[in-house]
């Protein structure tokens, strides 16, 4: 009695064993020889248009290259931590896309294969800035075929009410947001996002950054000026005080809503803004507070990267895939679908031509930053002392010099 | 404890069973089974209460970051982390926020909550399914009420203020201003802990022989006299279980501060919970969130002992 059930015990567990060799010899194991090969793919593009627009545009490459092309679409927020999770079992996908800022901490672990080792790099007309934020120790990991930043978005109707023209310089902006102010019917002149995370220090950056401010240490002269002028914005009555709970989806929400005359936010926003009926917008690039001072906005995007997956051969074709999704021809169909700007700057200028919604995001692109430029994988911790002063100043807790100050004792 | 007991007894079985059978194997088989019989609950507890904490104390004593995960290596950094949390300017701020969150948190949703099942306990038309309905806060997900109270508490257009504006109150900026937000946080977290409160309350309230309410009634004690004296008693030790359950529910709750308020406005409902989430999954620095939630398993423990304590007295009452 016993003894046969621990042989069927036994039994059990070499079934269940044997079962899960299986499974990862299924998964893991490549054909060598004869068969097409197949390439998992894996991004967060969980919605449509984008979604099928990039599965159709995988499927050419992957027909280019000769290989099968299968993608896993993983919600924006668990990428990194699915990734990070894949990294230590050695399930890492074969083509991996990633938002350019964290290119660099996931090449930091020495997940991702340098792209030279395949022969591949990046095109020639690629916009400086976006080879920098695939860069990491010097080595290219990974590229973006399209790319994005975030611009002023004004409302026509409202300034031509108003006789406003659109601003140019911090001046004429305070100006015009006081203009387009009417609190009888809760409308703002001006929106932007100044959240606790991430997408508040992605919207800041424009002022910081064209101000002269650097993310080493941000407690300084021309930080402060920054943050006075987002907190004057405010203190006018131009911008609604919940801007430090809203995101940017929020702020185009206000926009679309008539509640905003103008925002700051990006072409992503493109594919809603055109749907919109009755919504005459433009858009323009982020005033700057001195004329002879050139915007530098941040440069968003997501690049496209090849894990140590060890399959040298796969390797190889994942390579080859991301260099097709990079050729400008693939980068002007992925501009279509996603309503970003090419990476490519002269395939950017022809696109611009047929697409004039896009000039003020195309004209930004060029002097666009990357965030981890400089300080590469320490990016997050300078990112979380800028939205942490951005949100002390404007919550009135701190005055904006004080704030940088107190947010600058935990970037290190 | 069930399971030792249940030993001892298949060991006497087994005695008197095998009746001559030598003595010695007898001890070694009744030994055996005892351990038999306990090792599933100790396999479980090593294996889901044990080695989680174990790991985490020992990545809170590394340098883990997004690079383990790949290469595996964790330097060691001894109590580096520790006091890189213990320093920074935020952590006296989550402790105190964590506090006043936890203490407000639980003293609402206790208050109302016995109100409420006091109320329920006089038997009146519908009261069966009005009960009920107080359980649906603890139904909906908690994220997708965290995403509804955040646009009833918007400053502009949320219903609470359109509601008070019926009144003459102007907008009340409830998760804007950090001096409200914790406020807010607070509130939506209290209707959430009202239905665990009712009904374990309701249920205690359920097993007090009515007839000493009638005994007392006779000697004139009805009303705040016949609570006093007969109902808190009898519930004591139903409160003790509800308040120490809802301060270790309370201390780790993260999902409606972050659909709230994500921590914010300028870290004003920050408490230990967000902020280990916030160090690890945001930050990825792993061993300082680690860390600051040892300190939330710290303070959840001294709450724990305390319960431990208090059941075992009332058991020994």
């Amino acid at each position: 009695m016993k003894k046969s059930r621990i042989i069927a015990a036994v039994a059990g567990v070499a079934a269940i064993s044997l079962s899960l060799a299986a499974c990862s010899s299924g998964s893991n194991g490549s054909s060598t020889s004869g068969a097409k090969q197949t390439l998992t793919v894996e991004d967060y593009y969980t919605a449509n248009p984008s979604m099928s627009g990039y599965n159709t545009i995988y499927k050419q490459c992957g027909t280019e290259i000769g290989a099968k092309v299968n993608t896993v679409h993983i919600a924006g927020a668990s990428l990194i931590s699915k990734v990070l999770q894949q990294a230590s079992s050695k399930t890492l996908p074969d083509v991996l896309m990633l938002d350019n800022p964290d290119v660099q901490q996931i090449a930091a672990t020495g997940a991702l294969a340098p792209l030279k080792n395949f022969g591949v790099s990046a095109p020639s007309g690629d916009v400086p800035s976006v080879v920098k934020a695939g860069t990491y120790k010097g080595q290219l990991y990974g590229l973006a075929p399209v790319i994005n930043s975030i611009a002023l978005y004004y409302n026509v109707d409202m300034l031509k009410a108003a006789g406003v023209t659109p601003p140019k310089t911090w001046d004429e902006l305070k100006a015009a947001a006081v203009k387009l102010t009417d609190s009888s019917k809760g409308v703002y002149g001006f929106a932007m996002s100044n959240i606790n995370t991430y997408e508040g220090t992605w919207q800041f950056l424009p002022f910081f950054w064209t101000n002269g401010g650097n993310e080493k240490d941000i407690s300084t002269a021309k930080a402060a000026q920054a943050l006075q002028f987002d907190v004057d914005l405010q203190n006018d009555g131009s911008m609604s005080k919940s801007s430090v709970n809203w995101s940017q989806q929020d702020v185009n929400n206000q926009f679309v809503a008539g509640k905003a005359a103008m925002m700051i936010n990006g072409p992503w926003q493109l594919p809603v803004l055109t749907t919109t009926k009755g919504l005459n917008f433009a858009s323009v690039p982020i005033p700057v507070r001195t004329s002879s001072q050139k915007v530098v906005s941040p440069l968003g995007g997501e690049t496209f990267n090849v894990p140590q997956t060890g399959d040298k051969t796969k390797m190889a074709l994942s390579a080859k895939f991301v260099e097709c999704l990079n050729k400008p021809a693939t980068q002007l169909k992925i501009a279509k679908i996603s309503g970003n700007v090419p990476a490519d700057q002269a395939s950017a200028a022809t696109w611009v031509k047929t697409h004039p919604d896009v000039a003020a995001f195309v004209e930004t692109v060029k002097t666009a930053r990357a965030r981890t430029a400089e300080l590469g994988s320490k990016w997050p911790t300078a990112a979380t002392a800028i939205y942490t002063a951005v949100q002390l100043a404007l919550t009135g807790k701190a005055t904006p010099t004080a704030a940088l100050q107190q947010a600058q004792s935990q970037n290190k | 404890m069930t399971s030792v007991d249940a030993g001892l007894d298949q060991g006497t079985v087994q005695k008197t069973s095998t009746g001559r059978a030598p003595r010695r194997r007898t001890h070694a088989g009744r030994y055996l089974t005892r351990w038999l019989f306990v090792a599933p609950a100790i396999v479980f507890v090593l294996l889901f209460f044990g080695y989680p904490i174990v790991q985490n104390v020992v990545m809170s004593l590394q340098n883990y970051t997004t690079t383990t995960f790949y290469t595996g290596e964790a330097p060691w950094v001894g109590l580096q982390n520790y006091v890189n949390v213990f320093t920074n300017p935020i952590f006296s701020t989550t402790l105190l926020n964590t506090a006043l969150f936890t203490i407000g948190s639980i003293v609402l949703q206790f208050g109302i909550g016995l109100a409420l099942a006091l109320f329920f306990k006089r038997h009146f038309p519908l009261s069966g399914f009005l009960r009920s309905l107080l359980l649906l806060p603890w139904l909906l997900p908690l994220i997708a009420s965290a995403a509804v109270w955040k646009w009833i508490l918007d400053q502009g257009s949320g219903a609470l203020n359109q509601f008070l504006g019926i009144f003459g109150v102007q907008p009340v900026p409830w998760l804007v201003s950090p001096s409200l937000a914790l406020v807010a946080v607070i509130g939506v977290n209290v209707w959430l802990g009202i239905p665990f409160n009712t009904t374990i309350l309701y249920s205690g309230l359920q097993a007090v022989p009515e007839e000493l309410y009638e005994a007392a009634a006779l000697d004139g004690a009805t009303g705040w006299k016949a609570f006093w004296h007969i109902t808190w008693p009898s519930i004591r030790s139903v409160v003790s279980v509800v308040i120490v359950l809802g301060v270790v529910y309370t201390l780790k709750v993260v999902d409606i501060i972050l659909g709230l308020t994500g921590g914010g406005p300028a870290n004003s409902t920050q408490t230990l919970a967000t902020w280990a989430y916030q160090n690890s999954f945001v930050q990825f620095l792993f061993g300082q969130g680690a860390a600051v939630s040892n300190v939330l398993i710290v303070i959840s423990l001294v709450f724990a002992i305390v319960y431990l304590y208090m059941n075992r007295k009332g058991v020994d009452e």
